[in-house]
Protein backbone atom coordinates (compact mmCIF):
# COMPACT_ATOMS: atom_id res chain seq x y z
CA UNK A 1 0.00 0.00 0.00
CA UNK A 2 1.28 3.77 -0.59
CA UNK A 3 -0.50 6.61 0.88
CA UNK A 4 -1.75 9.90 -1.52
CA UNK A 5 0.69 12.01 0.91
CA UNK A 6 3.90 9.06 -0.52
CA UNK A 7 2.55 10.02 -4.22
CA UNK A 8 2.41 13.19 -3.66
CA UNK A 9 5.92 13.18 -2.42
CA UNK A 10 7.36 10.69 -4.67
CA UNK A 11 6.44 12.67 -7.57
CA UNK A 12 7.72 15.32 -6.75
CA UNK A 13 11.08 13.68 -6.21
CA UNK A 14 10.96 12.30 -9.61
CA UNK A 15 9.85 15.48 -10.81
CA UNK A 16 6.61 14.85 -12.38
CA UNK A 17 3.06 16.75 -12.24
CA UNK A 18 0.05 14.86 -11.86
CA UNK A 19 -3.19 16.03 -11.01
CA UNK A 20 -5.45 15.05 -8.68
CA UNK A 21 -7.36 12.87 -10.53
CA UNK A 22 -3.82 10.93 -12.05
CA UNK A 23 -2.61 11.11 -8.72
CA UNK A 24 -5.52 8.92 -7.68
CA UNK A 25 -5.13 6.32 -10.47
CA UNK A 26 -1.28 5.95 -9.21
CA UNK A 27 -2.52 5.77 -5.75
CA UNK A 28 -4.67 2.89 -6.71
CA UNK A 29 -2.34 1.42 -8.82
CA UNK A 30 1.09 1.57 -7.27
CA UNK A 31 -0.57 -0.38 -4.34
CA UNK A 32 -1.84 -3.10 -6.43
CA UNK A 33 1.96 -3.56 -8.05
CA UNK A 34 3.18 -3.05 -4.64
CA UNK A 35 0.81 -5.77 -2.77
CA UNK A 36 2.19 -8.22 -5.48
CA UNK A 37 5.71 -7.58 -5.49
CA UNK A 38 5.52 -8.14 -1.44
CA UNK A 39 5.34 -11.62 -2.05
CA UNK A 40 9.38 -11.15 -2.40
CA UNK A 41 9.48 -11.02 1.15
CA UNK A 42 8.28 -14.89 1.17
CA UNK A 43 12.04 -15.49 0.77
CA UNK A 44 14.51 -15.59 3.04
CA UNK A 45 17.86 -13.59 1.44
CA UNK A 46 19.61 -13.26 5.15
CA UNK A 47 23.13 -14.36 4.10
CA UNK A 48 22.54 -13.51 -0.02
CA UNK A 49 25.22 -10.95 -1.78
CA UNK A 50 22.81 -8.70 -3.84
CA UNK A 51 23.77 -8.27 -7.47
CA UNK A 52 23.15 -5.83 -9.39
CA UNK A 53 24.22 -6.75 -13.03
CA UNK A 54 25.34 -10.44 -14.52
CA UNK A 55 28.81 -9.90 -16.32
CA UNK A 56 30.62 -9.46 -13.17
CA UNK A 57 32.61 -6.76 -14.95
CA UNK A 58 34.30 -4.08 -12.93
CA UNK A 59 34.40 -0.68 -13.30
CA UNK A 60 35.87 -0.10 -17.04
CA UNK A 61 36.93 3.58 -17.48
CA UNK A 62 39.13 5.21 -19.79
CA UNK A 63 42.68 6.44 -19.74
CA UNK A 64 42.28 10.21 -18.06
CA UNK A 65 43.92 11.99 -21.80
CA UNK A 66 43.60 15.69 -22.61
CA UNK A 67 43.01 16.09 -26.82
CA UNK A 68 45.46 18.15 -27.65
CA UNK A 69 45.13 17.16 -31.46
CA UNK A 70 43.43 19.87 -33.43
CA UNK A 71 41.56 17.10 -35.86
CA UNK A 72 40.04 15.50 -32.55
CA UNK A 73 39.21 19.24 -31.01
CA UNK A 74 37.93 19.91 -34.26
CA UNK A 75 35.90 16.99 -34.68
CA UNK A 76 34.27 17.33 -31.07
CA UNK A 77 33.32 21.18 -31.97
CA UNK A 78 31.88 19.43 -34.95
CA UNK A 79 29.49 17.19 -32.29
CA UNK A 80 28.96 19.87 -30.02
CA UNK A 81 26.99 21.82 -32.59
CA UNK A 82 24.98 19.03 -33.90
CA UNK A 83 24.04 18.67 -30.20
CA UNK A 84 23.11 22.20 -29.60
CA UNK A 85 21.21 21.87 -32.71
CA UNK A 86 18.80 19.53 -30.73
CA UNK A 87 18.08 21.56 -27.35
CA UNK A 88 15.18 23.85 -27.27
CA UNK A 89 16.72 26.92 -26.02
CA UNK A 90 21.10 27.92 -26.45
CA UNK A 91 22.75 30.86 -26.40
CA UNK A 92 26.34 31.17 -27.36
CA UNK A 93 26.99 28.19 -27.27
CA UNK A 94 24.99 27.22 -24.23
CA UNK A 95 22.09 25.41 -23.19
CA UNK A 96 19.88 28.36 -21.84
CA UNK A 97 18.36 27.23 -18.51
CA UNK A 98 15.46 28.42 -16.87
CA UNK A 99 16.58 30.63 -13.81
CA UNK A 100 16.97 28.96 -10.84
CA UNK A 101 18.23 32.44 -8.80
CA UNK A 102 16.23 35.41 -8.43
CA UNK A 103 17.47 38.39 -10.34
CA UNK A 104 18.13 41.68 -8.21
CA UNK A 105 19.09 45.12 -8.28
CA UNK A 106 22.33 45.98 -7.22
CA UNK A 107 22.13 48.58 -3.98
CA UNK A 108 25.18 50.77 -4.25
CA UNK B 1 6.40 -16.15 -54.25
CA UNK B 2 6.27 -12.64 -54.19
CA UNK B 3 9.76 -11.12 -53.39
CA UNK B 4 8.75 -9.24 -50.12
CA UNK B 5 7.91 -12.71 -48.67
CA UNK B 6 11.35 -13.53 -48.93
CA UNK B 7 13.35 -14.36 -46.06
CA UNK B 8 17.18 -12.98 -45.99
CA UNK B 9 18.59 -16.22 -47.51
CA UNK B 10 16.51 -16.32 -50.46
CA UNK B 11 16.58 -12.98 -51.10
CA UNK B 12 20.29 -12.70 -50.75
CA UNK B 13 20.32 -16.07 -53.27
CA UNK B 14 17.83 -14.00 -55.42
CA UNK B 15 20.42 -11.24 -55.22
CA UNK B 16 23.51 -12.95 -56.50
CA UNK B 17 21.76 -14.97 -59.37
CA UNK B 18 20.99 -11.49 -60.41
CA UNK B 19 17.20 -13.03 -60.43
CA UNK B 20 16.20 -9.22 -59.22
CA UNK B 21 17.73 -6.73 -57.93
CA UNK B 22 18.09 -5.01 -54.67
CA UNK B 23 15.97 -1.75 -56.15
CA UNK B 24 13.21 -4.30 -57.34
CA UNK B 25 13.32 -6.19 -53.65
CA UNK B 26 13.65 -2.71 -51.73
CA UNK B 27 10.59 -1.60 -53.97
CA UNK B 28 7.76 -4.39 -53.42
CA UNK B 29 8.81 -4.37 -49.68
CA UNK B 30 7.61 -0.15 -49.79
CA UNK B 31 4.77 -1.13 -51.90
CA UNK B 32 3.52 -3.89 -49.32
CA UNK B 33 4.32 -1.03 -46.34
CA UNK B 34 2.22 1.06 -48.82
CA UNK B 35 -0.63 -1.56 -48.62
CA UNK B 36 -0.89 -3.23 -45.55
CA UNK B 37 0.39 -0.54 -42.87
CA UNK B 38 -2.71 1.74 -42.80
CA UNK B 39 -4.34 -1.29 -41.18
CA UNK B 40 -1.04 -2.41 -39.19
CA UNK B 41 0.40 0.50 -38.12
CA UNK B 42 3.79 -1.29 -37.55
CA UNK B 43 5.99 1.49 -38.51
CA UNK B 44 6.44 4.83 -37.33
CA UNK B 45 8.33 6.60 -39.73
CA UNK B 46 9.31 5.26 -43.42
CA UNK B 47 12.39 6.52 -45.19
CA UNK B 48 11.42 5.21 -49.35
CA UNK B 49 14.23 7.79 -50.76
CA UNK B 50 17.10 6.64 -48.65
CA UNK B 51 16.37 3.12 -49.00
CA UNK B 52 15.82 3.07 -52.75
CA UNK B 53 19.26 4.94 -52.84
CA UNK B 54 21.50 3.10 -50.75
CA UNK B 55 20.08 -0.55 -52.82
CA UNK B 56 20.98 0.98 -56.12
CA UNK B 57 23.96 1.33 -54.72
CA UNK B 58 24.25 -2.50 -54.02
CA UNK B 59 22.86 -2.99 -57.12
CA UNK B 60 26.07 -1.28 -58.81
CA UNK B 61 28.53 -3.10 -56.65
CA UNK B 62 26.81 -6.85 -57.43
CA UNK B 63 26.66 -4.93 -61.58
CA UNK B 64 30.99 -4.90 -60.89
CA UNK B 65 30.69 -8.40 -59.93
CA UNK B 66 31.47 -7.57 -56.21
CA UNK B 67 31.07 -10.22 -53.33
CA UNK B 68 28.27 -9.45 -51.48
CA UNK B 69 27.39 -10.10 -47.64
CA UNK B 70 24.48 -11.98 -46.91
CA UNK B 71 22.77 -9.05 -45.39
CA UNK B 72 23.98 -6.61 -48.14
CA UNK B 73 21.02 -4.96 -50.13
CA UNK B 74 18.45 -6.28 -47.53
CA UNK B 75 15.59 -4.36 -46.84
CA UNK B 76 15.36 -3.46 -42.45
CA UNK B 77 13.07 -2.69 -40.42
CA UNK B 78 14.50 -0.89 -37.31
CA UNK B 79 12.81 -0.29 -33.63
CA UNK B 80 12.23 3.25 -33.20
CA UNK B 81 14.19 3.13 -29.72
CA UNK B 82 17.61 2.43 -31.64
CA UNK B 83 19.09 5.28 -33.29
CA UNK B 84 19.77 5.75 -37.05
CA UNK B 85 21.78 9.26 -38.08
CA UNK B 86 19.14 11.69 -39.75
CA UNK B 87 16.02 9.69 -39.46
CA UNK B 88 13.81 10.60 -36.63
CA UNK B 89 13.91 8.47 -33.00
CA UNK B 90 10.47 8.81 -30.95
CA UNK B 91 11.30 5.57 -28.58
CA UNK B 92 6.93 6.06 -29.10
CA UNK B 93 6.63 8.89 -26.94
CA UNK B 94 5.71 12.35 -27.37
CA UNK B 95 8.84 13.84 -25.63
CA UNK B 96 10.43 12.80 -28.49
CA UNK B 97 8.23 13.52 -31.29
CA UNK B 98 10.28 15.65 -32.69
CA UNK B 99 13.69 13.88 -31.69
CA UNK B 100 16.21 13.55 -35.20
CA UNK B 101 18.94 10.82 -34.09
CA UNK B 102 22.34 12.59 -34.48
CA UNK B 103 24.66 9.45 -34.67
CA UNK B 104 24.53 5.95 -35.53
CA UNK B 105 23.45 3.38 -32.96
CA UNK B 106 26.32 0.55 -32.68
CA UNK B 107 24.23 -2.34 -34.55
CA UNK B 108 22.68 0.42 -37.23
CA UNK B 109 26.63 1.15 -37.94
CA UNK B 110 27.43 -2.62 -38.30
CA UNK B 111 24.72 -3.20 -40.83
CA UNK B 112 24.80 -0.50 -42.73
CA UNK B 113 28.97 -1.58 -42.89
CA UNK B 114 27.39 -4.81 -44.49
CA UNK B 115 24.83 -3.19 -46.90
CA UNK B 116 21.37 -4.05 -45.18
CA UNK B 117 19.06 -1.37 -46.41
CA UNK B 118 17.14 0.19 -43.45
CA UNK B 119 13.04 0.83 -45.23
CA UNK B 120 11.63 2.83 -41.99
CA UNK B 121 11.86 3.19 -38.12
CA UNK B 122 8.84 0.37 -36.28
CA UNK B 123 6.21 1.14 -33.40
CA UNK B 124 6.30 0.20 -29.93
CA UNK B 125 5.65 0.86 -26.24
CA UNK B 126 6.24 3.59 -25.10
CA UNK B 127 10.14 3.99 -24.11
CA UNK B 128 9.58 0.26 -24.52
CA UNK B 129 7.50 -0.08 -21.70
CA UNK B 130 4.68 -2.35 -22.31
CA UNK B 131 3.70 -5.90 -23.71
CA UNK B 132 0.99 -4.82 -26.24
CA UNK B 133 2.17 -1.87 -28.16
CA UNK B 134 -0.55 -0.32 -26.48
CA UNK B 135 1.48 2.21 -25.08
CA UNK B 136 2.56 3.90 -28.01
CA UNK B 137 2.16 7.33 -28.22
CA UNK B 138 1.05 7.47 -31.60
CA UNK B 139 -0.91 4.85 -32.12
CA UNK B 140 -1.40 1.10 -31.76
CA UNK B 141 0.65 -1.58 -33.67
CA UNK B 142 -2.08 -4.46 -34.60
CA UNK B 143 -1.61 -8.38 -34.72
CA UNK B 144 -0.96 -9.17 -38.51
CA UNK B 145 -2.98 -12.88 -37.70
CA UNK B 146 -5.98 -10.38 -36.46
CA UNK B 147 -6.73 -7.11 -36.70
CA UNK B 148 -8.90 -6.58 -32.87
CA UNK B 149 -5.73 -8.58 -31.01
CA UNK B 150 -2.26 -7.12 -29.70
CA UNK B 151 1.09 -7.95 -31.53
CA UNK B 152 2.89 -8.20 -28.22
CA UNK B 153 5.21 -5.77 -27.14
CA UNK B 154 7.34 -3.75 -26.67
CA UNK B 155 8.81 -4.11 -30.09
CA UNK B 156 5.01 -4.50 -31.08
CA UNK B 157 6.00 -2.62 -34.70
CA UNK B 158 8.96 -4.84 -35.48
CA UNK B 159 7.35 -8.51 -35.12
CA UNK B 160 4.40 -7.19 -37.23
CA UNK B 161 6.29 -6.16 -39.86
CA UNK B 162 7.99 -9.16 -39.89
CA UNK B 163 4.64 -11.43 -40.02
CA UNK B 164 3.20 -9.10 -42.73
CA UNK B 165 5.95 -9.45 -45.09
CA UNK B 166 6.52 -5.46 -44.69
CA UNK B 167 10.37 -6.08 -44.27
CA UNK B 168 12.71 -9.26 -45.03
CA UNK B 169 14.08 -9.15 -40.88
CA UNK B 170 13.83 -6.80 -38.07
CA UNK B 171 15.72 -5.39 -35.13
CA UNK B 172 13.77 -5.06 -31.90
CA UNK B 173 14.73 -4.68 -28.08
CA UNK B 174 14.36 -7.30 -25.28
CA UNK B 175 14.15 -5.71 -21.38
CA UNK B 176 11.78 -8.23 -20.19
CA UNK B 177 10.35 -10.16 -23.22
CA UNK B 178 9.89 -7.56 -25.45
CA UNK B 179 11.52 -9.26 -28.76
CA UNK B 180 10.67 -12.72 -27.56
CA UNK B 181 6.69 -12.40 -26.80
CA UNK B 182 5.55 -10.28 -29.52
CA UNK B 183 7.61 -12.72 -31.67
CA UNK B 184 5.74 -15.73 -30.09
CA UNK B 185 2.33 -13.48 -30.59
CA UNK B 186 2.83 -12.87 -34.27
CA UNK B 187 4.76 -16.31 -35.00
CA UNK B 188 8.01 -15.28 -36.00
CA UNK B 189 11.60 -15.88 -34.67
CA UNK B 190 13.03 -13.35 -32.13
CA UNK B 191 16.46 -13.93 -30.21
CA UNK B 192 17.13 -11.88 -26.87
CA UNK B 193 20.80 -12.68 -27.00
CA UNK B 194 22.89 -13.42 -23.61
CA UNK B 195 23.94 -9.86 -22.05
CA UNK B 196 26.69 -8.03 -23.35
CA UNK B 197 26.79 -9.93 -26.77
CA UNK B 198 25.26 -7.13 -28.59
CA UNK B 199 26.36 -3.07 -28.03
CA UNK B 200 23.37 -1.08 -26.16
CA UNK B 201 25.12 2.62 -27.55
CA UNK B 202 22.58 4.13 -29.41
CA UNK B 203 19.90 1.94 -27.91
CA UNK B 204 17.53 4.58 -25.55
CA UNK B 205 18.51 3.23 -22.23
CA UNK B 206 15.17 1.73 -20.38
CA UNK B 207 16.71 -0.57 -17.98
CA UNK B 208 20.17 -0.74 -18.49
CA UNK B 209 21.25 -4.06 -16.86
CA UNK B 210 18.85 -5.73 -18.34
CA UNK B 211 18.51 -4.53 -21.96
CA UNK B 212 19.60 -5.88 -25.13
CA UNK B 213 19.05 -5.46 -29.23
CA UNK B 214 18.19 -8.38 -31.04
CA UNK B 215 17.16 -9.88 -34.76
CA UNK B 216 13.59 -10.32 -35.37
CA UNK B 217 13.18 -13.07 -38.21
CA UNK B 218 10.98 -15.25 -40.47
CA UNK B 219 13.58 -17.98 -40.03
CA UNK B 220 16.08 -19.20 -37.61
CA UNK B 221 18.99 -18.89 -40.09
CA UNK B 222 18.21 -15.78 -40.57
CA UNK B 223 18.56 -14.65 -37.14
CA UNK B 224 21.83 -16.12 -36.89
CA UNK B 225 23.02 -13.73 -40.06
CA UNK B 226 21.64 -10.38 -38.00
CA UNK B 227 23.12 -11.63 -34.74
CA UNK B 228 26.72 -12.65 -36.15
CA UNK B 229 26.60 -9.13 -37.71
CA UNK B 230 25.85 -7.23 -34.64
CA UNK B 231 27.25 -9.20 -32.20
CA UNK B 232 31.27 -8.25 -30.10
CA UNK B 233 32.64 -5.70 -28.01
CA UNK B 234 32.33 -2.64 -28.51
CA UNK B 235 34.37 0.40 -26.98
CA UNK B 236 31.47 2.71 -26.92
CA UNK B 237 29.33 0.15 -24.55
CA UNK B 238 31.49 -0.82 -21.79
CA UNK B 239 29.08 -3.92 -20.16
CA UNK B 240 29.97 -5.22 -23.99
CA UNK B 241 31.91 -8.52 -24.38
CA UNK B 242 33.53 -9.95 -26.88
CA UNK B 243 32.09 -13.47 -27.58
CA UNK B 244 33.68 -16.31 -29.20
CA UNK B 245 31.84 -17.58 -32.48
CA UNK B 246 31.29 -21.42 -31.41
CA UNK B 247 31.56 -23.77 -33.64
CA UNK B 248 29.70 -26.72 -32.59
CA UNK B 249 27.94 -29.64 -34.24
CA UNK B 250 25.52 -30.32 -31.54
CA UNK B 251 23.54 -33.93 -31.97
CA UNK B 252 20.01 -33.95 -30.85
CA UNK B 253 20.30 -37.31 -29.46
CA UNK B 254 23.24 -36.07 -27.48
CA UNK B 255 20.84 -32.88 -26.22
CA UNK B 256 19.85 -33.06 -22.91
CA UNK B 257 16.58 -30.60 -22.17
CA UNK B 258 15.43 -29.30 -18.90
CA UNK B 259 11.50 -28.55 -18.68
CA UNK B 260 10.72 -25.95 -15.48
CA UNK B 261 8.36 -27.35 -13.84
CA UNK B 262 7.55 -24.29 -12.36
CA UNK B 263 5.97 -22.87 -15.66
CA UNK B 264 3.22 -25.29 -15.97
CA UNK B 265 1.84 -24.53 -12.51
CA UNK B 266 -0.35 -21.66 -12.36
CA UNK B 267 -1.86 -18.49 -14.70
CA UNK B 268 -0.99 -20.47 -18.00
CA UNK B 269 -3.94 -21.13 -20.56
CA UNK B 270 -4.01 -24.57 -20.80
CA UNK B 271 -4.73 -24.46 -24.43
CA UNK B 272 -1.26 -23.32 -24.95
CA UNK B 273 -0.01 -25.36 -22.40
CA UNK B 274 -0.58 -28.25 -24.45
CA UNK B 275 0.53 -26.71 -28.09
CA UNK B 276 3.97 -26.08 -25.93
CA UNK B 277 3.86 -29.98 -24.55
CA UNK B 278 3.43 -31.27 -28.15
CA UNK B 279 6.83 -29.26 -28.80
CA UNK B 280 8.49 -31.21 -26.15
CA UNK B 281 7.05 -34.40 -27.31
CA UNK B 282 8.54 -33.54 -30.82
CA UNK B 283 11.85 -33.22 -29.31
CA UNK B 284 11.33 -36.55 -27.14
CA UNK B 285 10.44 -38.70 -30.66
CA UNK B 286 13.61 -36.37 -32.64
CA UNK B 287 15.48 -38.17 -29.83
CA UNK B 288 16.58 -35.93 -27.51
CA UNK B 289 16.42 -36.65 -23.26
CA UNK B 290 13.59 -34.81 -21.59
CA UNK B 291 13.19 -34.07 -17.96
CA UNK B 292 12.26 -32.36 -15.55
CA UNK B 293 14.00 -29.52 -13.56
CA UNK B 294 13.40 -27.41 -10.67
CA UNK B 295 13.66 -23.62 -10.63
CA UNK B 296 12.28 -23.04 -7.27
CA UNK B 297 12.77 -18.79 -7.60
CA UNK B 298 11.12 -18.46 -11.57
CA UNK B 299 7.79 -17.47 -9.22
CA UNK B 300 9.47 -14.80 -8.00
CA UNK B 301 11.45 -13.28 -10.83
CA UNK B 302 8.23 -10.52 -11.99
CA UNK B 303 8.30 -9.45 -8.61
CA UNK B 304 11.80 -8.96 -8.40
CA UNK B 305 11.69 -7.59 -12.26
CA UNK B 306 9.44 -4.89 -11.28
CA UNK B 307 11.33 -3.43 -8.83
CA UNK B 308 14.95 -3.72 -10.86
CA UNK B 309 13.48 -2.84 -14.06
CA UNK B 310 11.52 0.60 -12.80
CA UNK B 311 14.37 1.50 -10.74
CA UNK B 312 16.75 1.91 -13.82
CA UNK B 313 14.71 3.09 -15.76
CA UNK B 314 14.07 5.90 -13.42
CA UNK B 315 17.11 7.39 -13.42
CA UNK B 316 17.72 6.63 -16.73
CA UNK B 317 14.78 8.63 -17.60
CA UNK B 318 15.64 11.73 -15.70
CA UNK B 319 17.66 13.12 -18.59
CA UNK B 320 14.38 14.26 -20.33
CA UNK B 321 14.52 17.50 -18.72
CA UNK B 322 13.08 19.79 -21.42
CA UNK B 323 16.67 21.33 -21.40
CA UNK B 324 19.10 19.61 -23.76
CA UNK B 325 16.85 17.80 -26.46
CA UNK B 326 13.11 16.48 -26.86
CA UNK B 327 9.77 18.29 -25.96
CA UNK B 328 9.81 21.20 -23.89
CA UNK B 329 6.74 22.87 -21.85
CA UNK B 330 7.03 26.41 -21.40
CA UNK B 331 3.42 27.09 -19.25
CA UNK B 332 2.74 31.20 -18.56
CA UNK B 333 1.02 30.35 -15.23
CA UNK B 334 4.52 29.50 -13.85
CA UNK B 335 6.40 32.66 -14.96
CA UNK B 336 7.64 35.05 -12.74
CA UNK B 337 6.32 38.16 -13.50
CA UNK B 338 9.15 40.17 -12.31
CA UNK B 339 11.76 38.80 -14.55
CA UNK B 340 9.87 37.63 -16.76
CA UNK B 341 11.50 34.45 -16.91
CA UNK B 342 10.25 30.17 -15.93
CA UNK B 343 11.35 28.96 -12.76
CA UNK B 344 13.64 25.87 -13.72
CA UNK B 345 11.74 23.06 -11.52
CA UNK B 346 7.80 24.17 -12.64
CA UNK B 347 9.82 23.59 -16.29
CA UNK B 348 10.48 19.94 -14.75
CA UNK B 349 7.20 19.53 -13.51
CA UNK B 350 5.48 20.25 -16.79
CA UNK B 351 7.83 18.81 -19.36
CA UNK B 352 7.70 15.51 -17.87
CA UNK B 353 4.35 15.70 -16.51
CA UNK B 354 3.12 15.99 -19.87
CA UNK B 355 5.71 14.70 -22.14
CA UNK B 356 5.72 10.92 -21.01
CA UNK B 357 2.77 8.65 -20.80
CA UNK B 358 0.44 6.87 -18.34
CA UNK B 359 3.01 4.04 -18.11
CA UNK B 360 6.09 5.40 -18.41
CA UNK B 361 4.77 7.78 -15.94
CA UNK B 362 4.26 4.74 -13.56
CA UNK B 363 7.74 2.94 -13.90
CA UNK B 364 9.14 6.35 -13.04
CA UNK B 365 7.16 6.32 -9.67
CA UNK B 366 7.61 2.85 -9.05
CA UNK B 367 11.57 3.31 -9.48
CA UNK B 368 11.51 6.48 -7.50
CA UNK B 369 9.60 4.95 -4.89
CA UNK B 370 11.72 1.92 -4.43
CA UNK B 371 14.80 3.86 -4.67
CA UNK B 372 13.96 6.20 -2.05
CA UNK B 373 15.18 6.74 1.54
CA UNK B 374 13.59 4.09 3.67
CA UNK B 375 12.40 2.07 1.15
CA UNK B 376 15.80 0.74 -0.41
CA UNK B 377 16.19 -2.01 1.42
CA UNK B 378 12.85 -3.48 2.07
CA UNK B 379 12.78 -2.87 -2.24
CA UNK B 380 15.71 -2.58 -4.01
CA UNK B 381 18.00 -4.77 -2.19
CA UNK B 382 15.71 -7.48 -1.64
CA UNK B 383 15.22 -7.65 -5.70
CA UNK B 384 18.65 -7.57 -6.23
CA UNK B 385 19.48 -10.59 -3.84
CA UNK B 386 16.31 -12.54 -5.18
CA UNK B 387 18.27 -11.95 -8.88
CA UNK B 388 20.95 -13.43 -7.00
CA UNK B 389 19.15 -16.41 -6.42
CA UNK B 390 17.13 -16.32 -9.64
CA UNK B 391 20.50 -16.56 -11.13
CA UNK B 392 22.45 -19.52 -9.28
CA UNK B 393 18.58 -21.38 -9.45
CA UNK B 394 19.73 -21.38 -13.35
CA UNK B 395 23.57 -21.85 -12.91
CA UNK B 396 22.52 -24.90 -11.24
CA UNK B 397 19.94 -26.60 -13.52
CA UNK B 398 23.07 -25.69 -16.86
CA UNK B 399 24.95 -27.82 -15.04
CA UNK B 400 23.22 -30.96 -16.04
CA UNK B 401 21.12 -29.64 -19.07
CA UNK B 402 22.53 -28.26 -22.09
CA UNK B 403 18.84 -26.11 -23.14
CA UNK B 404 15.67 -24.75 -21.24
CA UNK B 405 12.12 -25.26 -22.88
CA UNK B 406 9.62 -22.76 -22.06
CA UNK B 407 6.57 -21.30 -23.20
CA UNK B 408 7.49 -17.77 -24.59
CA UNK B 409 4.25 -16.48 -23.16
CA UNK B 410 1.01 -17.32 -20.97
CA UNK B 411 -1.75 -16.78 -22.90
CA UNK B 412 -2.35 -16.34 -26.61
CA UNK B 413 -2.42 -12.51 -28.36
CA UNK B 414 -4.98 -10.76 -26.12
CA UNK B 415 -7.70 -8.46 -27.42
CA UNK B 416 -6.87 -4.76 -27.79
CA UNK B 417 -7.98 -2.78 -24.48
CA UNK B 418 -8.21 -6.25 -22.74
CA UNK B 419 -5.54 -5.60 -20.53
CA UNK B 420 -5.38 -1.89 -20.32
CA UNK B 421 -7.35 -1.26 -17.56
CA UNK B 422 -4.99 -3.26 -15.01
CA UNK B 423 -1.39 -2.59 -14.74
CA UNK B 424 -0.68 -5.81 -13.31
CA UNK B 425 -2.63 -8.47 -15.69
CA UNK B 426 -0.33 -6.93 -18.39
CA UNK B 427 2.72 -7.27 -16.78
CA UNK B 428 1.50 -10.58 -15.94
CA UNK B 429 2.00 -11.32 -19.93
CA UNK B 430 5.71 -11.62 -19.12
CA UNK B 431 6.07 -13.81 -16.42
CA UNK B 432 8.12 -16.41 -18.47
CA UNK B 433 10.55 -14.32 -19.98
CA UNK B 434 11.56 -11.68 -17.67
CA UNK B 435 14.18 -14.48 -15.56
CA UNK B 436 16.12 -14.66 -18.37
CA UNK B 437 16.78 -10.98 -18.84
CA UNK B 438 17.88 -11.01 -14.74
CA UNK B 439 19.72 -14.30 -15.48
CA UNK B 440 21.38 -12.35 -18.49
CA UNK B 441 20.93 -15.50 -20.67
CA UNK B 442 20.41 -15.54 -23.97
CA UNK B 443 16.41 -16.92 -25.09
CA UNK B 444 15.24 -17.68 -28.80
CA UNK B 445 11.50 -17.61 -29.20
CA UNK B 446 10.11 -19.87 -32.27
CA UNK B 447 6.51 -20.53 -33.69
CA UNK B 448 5.48 -24.23 -32.01
CA UNK B 449 1.83 -24.24 -33.50
CA UNK B 450 -1.60 -22.47 -34.15
CA UNK B 451 -4.82 -22.32 -31.77
CA UNK B 452 -7.67 -20.77 -33.95
CA UNK B 453 -4.82 -19.51 -36.35
CA UNK B 454 -3.04 -17.62 -33.41
CA UNK B 455 0.58 -18.37 -33.40
CA UNK B 456 1.76 -19.66 -30.11
CA UNK B 457 5.83 -19.29 -28.89
CA UNK B 458 8.06 -21.90 -27.94
CA UNK B 459 11.51 -20.21 -25.51
CA UNK B 460 14.52 -21.99 -26.18
CA UNK B 461 16.91 -20.70 -23.49
CA UNK B 462 20.57 -21.43 -22.80
CA UNK B 463 23.95 -20.63 -21.06
CA UNK B 464 25.64 -17.40 -21.14
CA UNK B 465 26.83 -17.21 -24.98
CA UNK B 466 25.60 -20.41 -26.27
CA UNK B 467 23.36 -18.94 -29.06
CA UNK B 468 25.25 -20.67 -31.62
CA UNK B 469 23.64 -23.96 -29.83
CA UNK B 470 19.92 -22.34 -29.51
CA UNK B 471 20.20 -21.42 -33.37
CA UNK B 472 20.94 -25.02 -33.98
CA UNK B 473 18.02 -26.24 -31.33
CA UNK B 474 15.90 -23.82 -33.25
CA UNK B 475 16.43 -25.24 -36.83
CA UNK B 476 15.87 -28.76 -35.97
CA UNK B 477 12.33 -27.98 -34.85
CA UNK B 478 12.03 -25.79 -37.81
CA UNK B 479 13.24 -28.21 -39.96
CA UNK B 480 11.12 -31.07 -37.81
CA UNK B 481 7.80 -28.93 -38.72
CA UNK B 482 8.26 -28.71 -42.58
Amino acid sequence: MISKKEVQHIAKLARLSLTPKEAKKMEKELSSVLDYIDKLKEINTDDIQPISQITGLKNVIRNDEKYEKYEVKKERIKIRNKLLKLAPETKDGYLKVKSIIKKTTKNK
Amino acid sequence: MKLFELNIEEAHQGLVEKEFTSEELTQAVLEQIEKKDKDIFAYLTVTPELALKKAKEIDAGIARGDQIHPLAGIPLAVKDNILAEGIKCTAGSKILENYIAPYNATVIEKLKEVGAIIVGKTNLDEFAMGSSGENSALRPTKNPYDLERVPGGSSSGSAAAVASNQCICALGSDTGGSIRQPAGFCGVIGLKPTYGAVSRYGLIAMASSLDQIGPVTKTVKDAKIVFEVIRGKDPLDSTSVESNVQNLKSNIQNLRIGIPKECFSEGIDRKVEKVVKEAIDKFVKLGASVEEVSLPHLPYSLASYYIIMPSEASANLARYDGIRFGFTKTNPKFQNPSNKTQNLIDGYFKTRGEGFGEEVRRRIMLGTYALSAGYYEAYYLKAQKVRALIKEDFNKVFSKIDILLMPTSPTLPFKLGEKTKDPLSMYLSDIYTVSINLAGLPGLSIPCGKINNLPVGLQIIGKPFSEELLFQVGQIFEQSNT
